[in-house]
């Protein structure tokens, strides 16, 4: 399992949980099961969503990969001028 | 600690060539938007709401239709009713839309409602006069904090998203929260808590070229568009999306560019120019003038800010708290989130909290500017922190850098930090002789950090070789910084041939695979890392031909300064085979020589800067001068250090007009009242002093030669920074921007 950190902003549509712990061995998977574990994430994650691997901000891939003790962060996603 | 005196492995990267765009652009030869041309070509021209907001009731064009030079009229319908949309044009897509033709309603002063095409510009202008337009004004509302109101006029409802807590005015359409730890508990172990309130206005990024383009739409469905932007391929993808086409059948081809940091990540008189040359089937060349991008393209949102920070008397946060409130026009989009994100990011926080607002109000929908968001909100940071160092007695640069994140910190925005730079940049801020340097009286010193997240984004990019050893390069970002440059430097790097001998084009849509929009400090990242990884390519191919002219196995070969050489004493005994010599006959080799590379490189790498400005303030006429004024930002690795200094300088410019005298000011009617540059006063040479820049080089590790974007950060710290200073030279809390005469008088007058 991963666990993954929501931005606070979102504890609302998962029942007041801040972290959150989820099957997934890439990026793509763990939005995936995001939706599927709290259905209402996916407004959120379909206006856009980062994802912070260990650090590294993935901005939108979803085949990065995701190991079991990797910290997780779910961030809006980042625009630029 | 600065890294320019560490010798460097590296023979091109880092030198300073001459720019390969140089002689097109002192010499006129360079094609910018409005230098296009074509048979048959008309012009076309936007009749614009003059009304903040109306209900448009009829549009009557009969009259300009009937004039002998009128070739086409169109209004929102000819996008909507005659066009089969593509199923899913929502969302972006259809904000696009709406601002670049209103449909039931004019959302702001300057929103356009018809268009024209017509043989001449000024027929299409005089055409504009026939266009009778009947208006039902409604209430307006420009400012954020009244947008939020609760009696504010509803500019759309039901444009909130999931995130906006229930009871707030439908005008707020985004909210973000984001933090860890508890700021209470921390404001209580403060000894000092401060809680401040600014505001900041929105201005315009002032690029010299405005909008233009030539479109050219035809019965059989292709188009040709030739126009300015950062991103032709999302132009291609927004205007077949309007336009109801197939995206491959619109080739476009981006312009040499007068500027655009980030104005020109979107459309707004492309799918204009395309449905008036549908209509009339002939080329229409659509150019703005400097009202028009003043009134109607993109400036950045205006905002309303609250901060609050606890400090211990040694220096140490112990809390810290934002409310940022973004109005970012009559649409979706301000970037409240970014600003809550990096308000706090350069400290590293047990305990913080920051909240953002996307509010719309009646103005044009805002765009990108360099970082966006985050420059206001390291205005309302960055002051209360140096007012707690003046109530402290504490050093401004010795409390950031105990409070200084680093690798390893946890992030006000969530995740952990990999290498970065902030610690550096301030050391060098320390340690810069600006730092030590006395002040006059009447003058005072500012010092700010500043940060921003960075992007990779999609990119492709393509290298083919001559037959003389030279290479041409393809790369789909347009160049807004200098990137021709770098990217010849680092393909240089690799193949190990003269700068000169390479040529960087900036191809059509139709020439190379997607290419993001050159944003989010992207350009020097990603396009770069492409490159080199291209030309890795391209050398495997050498080495491959290079090993079967000398009959040993590939793996046998290597690269080295130009040549293709044997690996080691068993490979063989060969004299070094130059490039030029493997390309000269490679038609008969194996074919054509090319390298490739796409991908969405995700290493981009955060970036931080540190800014020491001194300010004059003036008491008998409130005027400001920047007396100096020092920039040390982190760039990774510097592949060609003049253009890096060159984004220094440019943000620290744009950021001294932002603070001092940039604003859009609108009249109770609605209306912009200062779209013209004599009225909208831009910082020229006169203004200002030599600014001075430190590179410093922490490299990013998710880029092979360590590269940092150095396009967005410059124009973070500089509100903050020059805020300070005058405060600090004028002695009381500058609160609001710009900090302009009157407004130094009247802060003054209060003062006592």
């Amino acid at each position: 399992m991963v666990e993954v950190n929501l931005w606070s902003g979102l504890r609302s549509l998962t029942g007041g949980r801040q972290v959150v712990e989820v099957e997934a061995s890439d990026t793509g998977e763990l939005l995936r099961e995001l939706v599927r574990a709290y259905p209402a994430l996916q407004g959120p994650i379909d206006a856009g969503v980062s994802v912070a691997v260990d650090g590294r901000i993935i901005a939108g891939s979803l085949n990065e990969p995701i190991h079991p003790d990797s910290e997780v962060y779910l961030m809006q996603r980042l625009r630029g001028g | 600690m600065a890294l320019d005196d560490r010798k460097s492995d590296f023979k091109f990267v880092g030198t300073r060539p001459d720019r390969p765009d140089g002689l097109d652009k002192v010499t006129g030869r360079a094609k910018f938007g409005a230098d296009a041309h074509a048979p048959g070509m008309l012009h076309g021209a936007i009749l614009r709401s003059p009304h903040a907001h109306a209900r448009i009731v009829k549009i009557d064009a009969s009259k300009a239709e009937a004039h002998q030079d009128v070739k086409a009229v169109i209004t929102r319908a000819d996008f909507s009713d005659k066009v089969p949309f593509k199923p899913g044009l929502e969302g972006e897509f259809w904000n696009v839309l709406e601002n670049v033709m209103a449909g039931e309603k004019a959302l702001y002063d300057g929103h356009a409602v018809a268009a024209v095409a017509a043989t001449s510009a000024l027929a299409a202008r005089d055409a504009l006069k026939l266009i009778e337009v009947e208006y039902e004004v409604l209430p307006h509302v420009t400012d954020v904090d009244k947008a939020m109101a609760p009696d504010a006029p509803v500019i759309r409802e039901g444009a909130a998203d999931y995130s906006v807590p229930e009871g707030m005015h439908p005008n707020v359409v985004r909210y973000h929260e984001s933090g860890h730890g508890d700021v209470e508990t921390g404001f209580a172990e403060a000894d000092l808590v401060i809680e401040d309130s600014f505001v900041t206005e929105a201005t315009h990024q002032g690029y010299i070229e405005p909008h233009a383009c030539l479109a050219s739409l035809g019965n059989d469905g292709k188009g040709e568009l030739w126009c300015c932007t950062q991103g032709h391929w999302i132009v291609q993808k927004t205007c077949s999306a309007l336009l109801g086409m197939e995206t491959s059948n619109l080739r476009v081809t981006a312009s040499e560019i007068g500027g655009g940091f980030g104005g020109k990540t979107t459309v707004f008189i492309e799918p204009v120019a395309l449905a008036l040359s549908r209509k009339a089937n002939r080329p229409v060349k659509v150019v703005m003038n400097r009202s028009e991008v003043f009134r109607a393209t993109g400036p950045t949102s205006s905002a309303s800010m609250d901060v609050k920070i606890g400090m211990k008397k040694d220096g140490t946060i112990t809390a810290a708290e934002g409310i940022f409130r973004l109005q970012g026009g009559a649409f979706p989009g301000a970037p409240g989130d970014m600003t809550a994100m990096c308000g706090f990011a350069p400290y590293n926080l047990t305990n913080v909290r920051q909240v953002g607002y996307d509010v719309m109000a009646n103005r044009p929908k805002q765009a990108a500017y360099r970082a966006p968001g985050a420059p206001m909100g390291a205005f309302a940071v960055e002051s209360v922190i140096d007012e707690l160092c003046n109530k402290l007695g504490l050093d401004p640069i010795d409390v950031r850098l105990k409070n200084a994140a680093h690798e390893g910190t946890k992030a006000s925005y969530g995740p952990r930090y990999e290498r970065i730079g902030l610690v550096e940049t301030l050391e060098a801020a320390k340690a810069h002789p600006h730092y030590a340097a006395p002040l006059k009286p009447g003058q005072g010193r500012g010092i700010a950090c500043g940060f921003w997240f960075n992007h990779g984004g999609e990119t492709s990019v393509s290298l083919a070789l001559s037959e003389d050893g030279s290479a041409q390069l393809m790369v789909g970002t347009p160049d807004i910084g200098g990137s021709r440059a770098s990217m010849a430097l680092m393909a240089a790097e690799v193949l190990g041939i003269p700068y000169e001998n390479i040529r960087v084009t900036v191809a059509d849509t139709a020439t190379l695979g997607y290419n993001d929009v050159s944003h989010g400090s992207r350009v020097t990242y990603a396009s770069g890392l492409a490159t080199i990884k291209a030309a890795h390519n391209a050398v495997e191919k050498l080495c491959e031909r290079a090993a079967a002219k000398w009959g040993i196995p590939v793996d046998a070969v290597k690269w080295e300064d130009g040549c293709a050489v044997p690996s080691g004493p068993n490979a063989g005994d060969f004299d070094p085979m130059p490039l030029a010599d493997i390309t000269a006959n490679m038609g008969s080799t194996g074919g054509p020589i090319s390298g490739h590379f796409e991908a969405t490189p995700e290493g981009a790498g955060v970036s931080f800067g540190t800014h020491i400005v001194d300010a004059e303030v003036d008491p008998e006429t409130g005027k400001t001068a920047v007396t100096r004024y020092t920039v040390i930002q982190d760039a990774g690795k510097a592949i060609h250090p003049a253009y890096v200094e060159g984004q220094y300088q440019g943000g620290a410019v744009q950021g001294i007009g932002w603070a001092l005298n940039e604003e859009y000011i609108y009249g109770e009617d609605g209306r912009l009242q200062n779209s013209i540059f004599l009225d909208y006063r831009i910082p020229v040479a006169s203004d200002l002093p030599m600014i001075d820049t430190v590179i410093v080089e922490v490299p990013n590790p998710g880029h092979p030669f360590g590269v940092r974007g150095v396009g967005e950060t410059g124009i973070v710290p500089p509100l903050a920074a020059i805020a300070n200073a005058v405060s600090n030279a004028a002695g009381v809390r500058m609160r609001q921007l710009p900090m302009s005469p009157p407004r130094i008088l009247a802060a003054l007058r209060d003062n006592g």
